[in-house]
């Protein structure tokens, strides 16, 4: 049983309420343990390092200083630009000036023991793929999947530390591992557009288009992501994509832990799929159900 | 084309973007690969590549006026396939740093974005998304932003009409505070 302390990200609570919920509820039936961060904040996410690096670090430091607190040593969460952000400010903040001057801002100070993983590392890396096979009650069999991993969850390599910066796997293998055939995805480390979607939505509906445009070549019945940013682009404002680009893209994006979540037969309520703005069912409907009933 | 007077270089601003990145700006060889791999060059004025020149050879006007420095997606295409090992992506964030330093906003709406999502984390302690869009639209003059998307995320619950406040805003608060007063730079 792994102790993990659980930063679920400001998007959780709005956004990404089936990320969140899928997360704890594969994590609860995989036996990992999550203790939420007590009273977490904002990491400060893209616009706090676009401002200020020191800033940036301790609004993302103030929550790592909560983990100390709570006398744990990790803390894992799903979303990767709260990874990077609280990764940066771990990495920045060995430098004992920059610490100093990152804690100069914080009511507690941060003393920089804590490691910070993304819920994917977790399962790729601590949980055994024949632990979560031997769990599966509906194979993912018929189902074709494009993983889609955004541009910061293995980026930069010296500082992500995790699976493969230009071709990175462990979703890949993950769904695999459940029962879906994976195509191979070329654009799986590509930018979504990222943050723009508000003030520049054109670069978003250009960036995200092409990624449901390769998808749609190769025949992918569906995408799976880990960021709730890609996440929204690619479904909140697949209708917008449209419209913009002349297209007629219907390709639902799930959350990789509501498809594992499905495939472990957890409960369709923690699940969450009625969140999706792309009707899902039609791609649900190409997984085979087993020849025995349940 | 444009022509930049290679003499007028501006050697102080050289050297603030490699102390402020620690980066070493003259290893640059332009070989364009950060260029080759960034998703965002269609929408800049010039390309991340032309940027590093820019700063090598001190055209800080044009550097910290350009759009390019403000639509960078921080997607750390270039920091991971530059063969010399050159963060370019965090070189892109420190000169959008010293460009809201020197007051420049060339792309307004992406600052405003940003200054509304940090508004609404020093007031709460976490983004709250309808909130910072209210301010976003009211600042940027932008009003009908994605009203389109309004009915697909609130019927779907997505969109929480009351801010999650923490206990510990206050301590987010004062970060903020702090910040301001001393001006931390790096
Ligand atoms: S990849 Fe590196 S060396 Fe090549 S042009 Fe870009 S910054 Fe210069
Ligand atoms: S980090 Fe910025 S400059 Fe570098 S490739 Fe990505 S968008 Fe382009």
């Amino acid at each position: 049983m792994h102790n993990i302390a659980y930063y679920p990200g400001c998007s959780g609570q709005g956004t990404s309420t089936e990320y969140d919920r899928s997360t704890r509820a594969i994590c609860q039936a995989l036996d990992i343990a999550l203790t939420d961060v007590e009273d977490w904040s904002c990491c400060g996410s893209s616009p706090a390092h676009t401002v200020n690096h020191v800033l940036s670090a301790a609004l993302s430091a103030r929550n790592l200083a909560q983990v100390e607190a709570m006398g744990m040593t990790r803390v894992a969460t799903p979303c990767p630009s709260c990874l990077s952000n609280l990764r940066t400010a771990t990495h920045k903040m060995k430098d004992p000036d920059f610490q100093s001057k990152a804690n100069a801002l914080l009511d507690t100070p941060y003393r920089n023991t804590v490691d910070v993983q993304s819920v994917l590392q977790v399962l790729a890396e601590h949980v055994d793929p024949e632990y979560i096979k031997s769990k599966v009650v509906n194979p993912l069999t018929g189902i074709k999947i494009a993983c889609y991993y955004g541009c910061i969850m293995n980026r930069p390599p010296a500082l992500m530390q995790f699976d493969h910066h230009e071709n990175p796997m462990a979703m890949d293998n993950l769904m695999a591992a459940i029962g879906a055939e994976v195509v191979p995805f070329p654009l799986k480390v590509e930018c979504c557009g990222a943050s723009f979607g508000i003030p520049r939505g054109d670069i978003v509906h250009k960036l995200s288009g092409k990624l449901l445009d390769a998808g749609r070549r190769l025949g992918a019945d569906c995408f799976v992501t880990a960021c709730p940013l890609c996440q929204m682009n690619l479904d909140l404002r697949q209708g917008q994509i449209n419209d913009a680009l002349h297209e007629n893209f219907k390709i639902p994006i799930f959350y990789y832990t509501q498809l594992l979540g499905y495939a472990l037969g957890l409960d369709r309520a923690e699940l969450g799929f009625e969140k999706l703005c792309v009707d899902p069912r039609r791609a649900l409907g190409k997984i085979k159900q087993p020849a025995q009933t349940r | 084309m444009q022509i930049f007077d290679l003499a007028a270089a501006d050697h102080a601003f050289i050297a603030e973007v490699q102390a402020r990145s620690h980066q070493d700006i003259k290893t640059c060889y332009q070989c364009g690969n950060c260029t080759a791999g960034c998703p965002y060059t269609f929408a800049y004025d010039y390309s991340v590549s032309q940027i590093m020149r820019l700063i090598q050879t001190g055209q800080k006007d044009a550097v910290l006026k350009s759009r390019s420095i403000w639509l960078c997606g921080s997607c750390q295409s270039c920091t991971t396939r530059c063969p010399n090992n050159i963060d370019v992506a965090l070189i892109m964030d420190v000169c959008r740093h010293m460009a809201r330093e020197a007051g420049y906003a060339t792309e307004r709406a992406v600052k405003v974005f940003a200054d509304s999502f940090l508004n609404s984390v020093s007031r709460y302690g976490r983004a709250f998304e309808l909130g910072l869009m209210t301010e976003y639209m009211a600042r940027s003059g932008r009003i009908f932003t994605d009203v389109d998307l309004a009915p697909s995320a609130l019927m779907r619950n997505k969109l929480p009409f009351k801010p999650h406040r923490i206990q510990g805003r206050d301590q987010v608060a004062r970060i903020f505070e702090r910040f301001r007063k001393g001006g931390a730079h790096a």
